[in-house]
C-alpha cells in the first residue's frame, strides 16, 4: 500500500473526565475518498477537529506524507494543504461569494498597503465554482442571501480551491435535498479525480457506500474497523458502529 | 449580536447531530445533475451583463439611494418653508463646518458599528482629545504658541484618543466585556471624569490663535479648512472601508466573527485597531472642535455619540454589524444635520430637535430591522412589515 497522505497515530484526548478520543488512528491515502462513520459520541468531530488543527491532542501523532507535523492552528493545518468544510459552513452572509471563497486569503493589487484586487477575485471566483460543476447565479450576491444549497456549494469551493492535500467534510449533505446532495456527492467525486483527497464524515450510510472508496469506523474514540467500501453493507457498518458487530475479519487496519 | 442563522448551527459541530440519521433520504446515485435545476447557471461569458444589471440592482437597492432621496425632499421642504434662507451655499457651507466633528468621528463609529459593535465614548474623547491638546499648547506658548508647539499637542490629542480607544478595544475582544458597556464606562470616565479632573471643571478658553485662525475659521482656495479636514478623513475612511484588506475584515467580522476566526483573521488585533481608530478620530474631532470653538467646551459633547450613531444609523449601517458604508454614514450625518439646521431656520423650538433626533434614531433602526428581516426570509420586499408572521428569518 502507499503511504497515507495523512495519517494519525494513537491520538488521545480528554476534555475533563471524558475520553473522547482513545489512541485513535486514521489513515487517509493520496486521491480517496475515506467516510469517517460512528455512532454520536464516537469521537468523530474531535478527531477532525485534531487533524485541521482546530484543537490539540493529549497525545499521539499526526503525519502528512509520512512526516511528523505538528498542527498548532487551522493555518497550520492549510499550511499543508490541509482543509475543512464545516458542518456550518463558516461563512460571513454579509459578504459575496467571492469574498466568502478568499477570505482570509485575498489577492492584492497593491500588497504594501493591502489593496483588494476584486477583479482577479472575482474572476477566480467564477473559474472555481465552473470548474466543480458549481452553480451560482452571480459571485457577487451576498452569500446570506443564496439558498442552503448555493451556500453549501461555496463552502465546499472553498476548500476545493485551496487544498492540494486533504478535504475534511462534516456531515456536507445533512442539510440539503435529494437534488443538491446528488450534486454536493458528485463534487466530491471530481475533487478526488483531480488527486484531492477527501474524508467524509457522515450519518448517512448509503450515501457513504455510495461515495466512498474506504470506510473507516470510530467507536468510543477509537478505530474498531476499516472497509473497502465495495466489499461492505449497511448491516456491516451499522454493527460495526455501535458494537453489536464483533469484529475480526475486517476489523484490522490495511 | 451574531446573526441567528449563524447561531443555528453552532461551532461546536458535535459528533453526529441527526441521531437516526443514517438512512435518511436514500442514497442519490449522484449522476448529472438533473435537467430541473433549481439554481439558475451562472454565465462567465456574459459577465458584463451581470455586472450591469449588478449595478442597477445596487442603485436601486442600496439604502444610501433612498436615504439621498430623502435628503433632497428634506432639502426641498426647508427650502419652500424658508426661502432665500436655507438653500445657500453659505448656509450649507456653515453646516458642513458645525458638522466637521461629527462626520470624522462618525467615519471611526461605522467601522466599530460594522464590527457589530457600538462606540458611546466619541464625544468624551473628543474632549479629551481637545483638552489634552489646549493642555499642552497652554504651557508652551497660550494664545501665541508656534506651529511646532500647536503639533506636539495635537499629537498629545490624538495619540491619547487612540490609547483609550485601543484600552476599549482590548476591552472588548480580550476580555469579552460587551461594548456597550465597555465604551459607556469610557464615555463617562473620559468625559465627566478625566476632562474635568484635568480642567478642574472650567473650560479652557486659551487657544492657539494659529489654530483658531486657520483650522478653525481659515480657508483653502476658498473652501473652509474644517470642511477640507472632515471630508478628507472621510474619502480616505471610505476608500480603506471599501476597497483594503482592513475594511475587507472589518465586514467580515460582523458578519461572522467566528468564521472570520476560521479563516485565520486576527480577530481581536482588528478590533482593538478599530476602536483605538475610533478613539484617533474622536482626538482630531478634538483638535477640529478646539479650533473650531475656541474653547475646550468639555460640557458640550454629551450627546455627540447618539448624533454620531443616529447619522450611521440612519445611512444603513447595520447595529449588528456587516452592513453599511461610508457613503451611507456621510448621507446619514447630512440628513440629520439638515434636519436640526432646518428645524432652527424654520422657527421650531430647539426641545423638539432633541425630539426629532431620537425620533430619526429609532427610525433608522427600525428600518434596519425590516431590511435583516428582508433579506433573512427572502420573502420579498415587504416581507419584513409584518414582524413574526411573514417575516422570519431562515433557519
Amino acid at each position: 500500500m502507499t503511504e497515507p497522505v495523512l495519517e494519525a497515530r494513537r491520538l488521545t484526548k480528554h476534555y475533563g473526565h471524558v475520553l473522547a478520543l482513545d489512541e485513535a488512528d486514521f489513515n487517509a491515502y493520496p486521491g480517496e475518498v475515506v467516510a469517517l462513520i460512528g455512532d454520536n459520541g464516537a469521537g468523530k468531530s474531535t478527531l477532525v477537529k485534531t487533524l485541521v488543527g482546530a484543537i490539540r491532542p493529549d497525545q499521539g501523532e499526526i503525519l502528512v506524507d509520512g512526516a511528523p507535523v505538528h498542527l498548532a492552528s487551522p493555518l497550520d493545518a492549510r499550511g499543508y494543504g490541509i482543509e475543512a468544510v464545516y458542518q456550518d459552513l463558516a461563512l460571513a452572509p454579509d459578504l459575496d461569494s467571492a469574498a466568502n471563497l478568499f477570505l482570509g486569503r485575498e489577492l492584492y493589487v497593491v500588497p504594501f498597503v493591502r489593496v483588494l484586487n476584486r477583479r482577479a477575485m472575482r474572476q477566480r471566483a467564477i473559474t472555481a465554482f465552473a470548474e466543480l460543476g458549481i452553480e451560482l447565479p452571480d459571485v457577487g450576491t451576498p452569500v446570506g442571501m443564496l439558498s442552503g444549497g448555493q451556500r453549501q456549494s461555496v463552502a465546499v469551493a472553498r476548500a476545493v480551491a485551496f487544498a492540494s492535500r486533504i478535504i475534511f467534510m462534516d456531515e456536507p449533505t445533512a442539510a440539503l435535498g435529494v437534488v443538491q446532495r446528488g450534486r454536493v456527492l458528485d463534487v466530491i467525486r471530481r475533487v478526488r479525480d483531480r488527486g484531492v483527497s477527501v474524508v467524509l464524515v457522515s450519518h448517512n450510510m448509503p450515501e457513504v457506500l455510495a461515495v466512498a472508496d474506504r470506510v473507516e469506523v470510530l467507536r468510543m474514540g477509537r478505530r474498531v474497523a476499516t472497509y473497502t467500501a465495495a466489499q461492505t453493507s449497511v448491516e456491516e457498518l451499522v454493527g460495526a458502529m455501535t458494537g453489536a458487530l464483533e469484529l475480526t475479519n475486517g476489523g484490522h487496519p490495511q | 449580536m451574531t446573526d441567528p442563522q449563524q447561531v443555528a448551527g453552532a461551532p461546536s459541530a458535535p459528533d453526529g447531530s441527526p441521531s437516526g440519521g443514517a438512512p435518511s433520504g436514500g442514497a442519490p446515485s449522484g449522476g448529472a445533475p438533473s435537467a430541473r435545476q433549481q439554481e439558475r447557471p451562472a454565465r462567465p461569458a456574459a459577465d458584463w451583463r451581470g455586472r450591469g444589471r449588478r449595478l442597477g440592482g445596487a442603485v436601486a437597492g442600496a439604502s444610501e439611494t433612498w436615504l439621498l432621496l430623502a435628503l433632497v425632499i428634506l432639502i426641498v421642504f426647508f427650502t419652500v418653508k424658508a426661502p432665500g434662507k436655507f438653500l445657500t451655499l453659505s448656509d450649507f457651507s456653515l453646516m458642513g463646518q458645525d458638522a466637521a466633528w461629527l462626520l470624522v468621528m462618525a467615519v471611526g463609529e461605522t467601522f466599530v458599528i460594522l464590527t457589530a459593535g457600538i462606540d458611546l465614548s466619541v464625544g468624551s474623547l473628543l474632549v479629551l482629545g481637545g483638552v489634552m491638546t489646549d493642555l499642552y499648547c497652554i504651557h508652551h506658548g497660550g494664545p501665541s504658541a508656534s506651529w511646532a508647539a500647536i503639533a506636539i499637542g495635537s499629537l498629545i490629542g490624538l495619540a491619547t484618543g487612540a490609547a483609550w480607544g485601543a484600552a476599549q478595544g482590548f476591552l472588548v475582544a480580550k476580555a469579552k466585556v460587551p461594548p456597550l458597556i465597555v465604551t459607556l464606562a469610557g464615555f463617562i470616565a473620559a468625559g465627566e471624569g478625566v476632562a474635568y479632573l484635568i480642567t478642574g471643571g472650567a473650560d479652557f478658553r486659551t487657544v492657539p490663535n494659529r489654530l483658531v485662525n486657520t483650522i478653525g475659521l481659515g480657508s483653502v482656495l476658498g473652501v473652509p479648512w474644517l470642511i477640507v479636514i472632515s471630508f478628507a478623513v472621510a474619502i480616505v475612511g471610505g476608500l480603506v472601508l471599501a476597497f483594503t484588506q482592513f475594511g475587507r475584515y472589518t465586514y467580515a467580522i460582523g458578519s461572522n466573527a467566528e468564521a472570520a476566526r476560521r479563516a485565520g483573521i486576527g480577530v481581536d488585533r482588528h478590533l482593538i485597531k478599530i476602536y483605538a481608530l475610533s478613539g484617533l478620530l474622536s482626538g482630531l474631532g478634538g483638535i477640529i472642535a478646539l479650533a473650531s470653538v475656541g474653547s475646550t467646551s468639555i460640557a458640550g459633547h454629551s450627546f455627540d455619540n447618539l448624533e454620531v450613531i443616529t447619522a450611521v444609523a440612519l445611512g444603513g449601517a447595520s447595529l449588528f454589524g456587516g452592513r453599511g458604508s461610508m457613503l451611507g454614514s456621510f448621507i446619514g450625518l447630512a440628513f440629520s444635520t439638515v434636519l436640526l439646521e432646518g428645524l432652527i431656520i424654520i422657527g421650531v423650538n430647539e426641545y423638539w430637535q432633541e425630539v426629532a433626533i431620537g425620533a430619526a434614531l429609532v427610525a433608522a433602526v427600525y428600518l434596519d430591522q425590516l431590511r435583516r428581516r428582508q433579506r433573512g426570509g427572502g420573502r420579498g420586499r415587504w416581507a419584513g412589515l409584518w414582524p413574526g408572521r411573514f417575516g422570519r428569518q431562515r433557519a
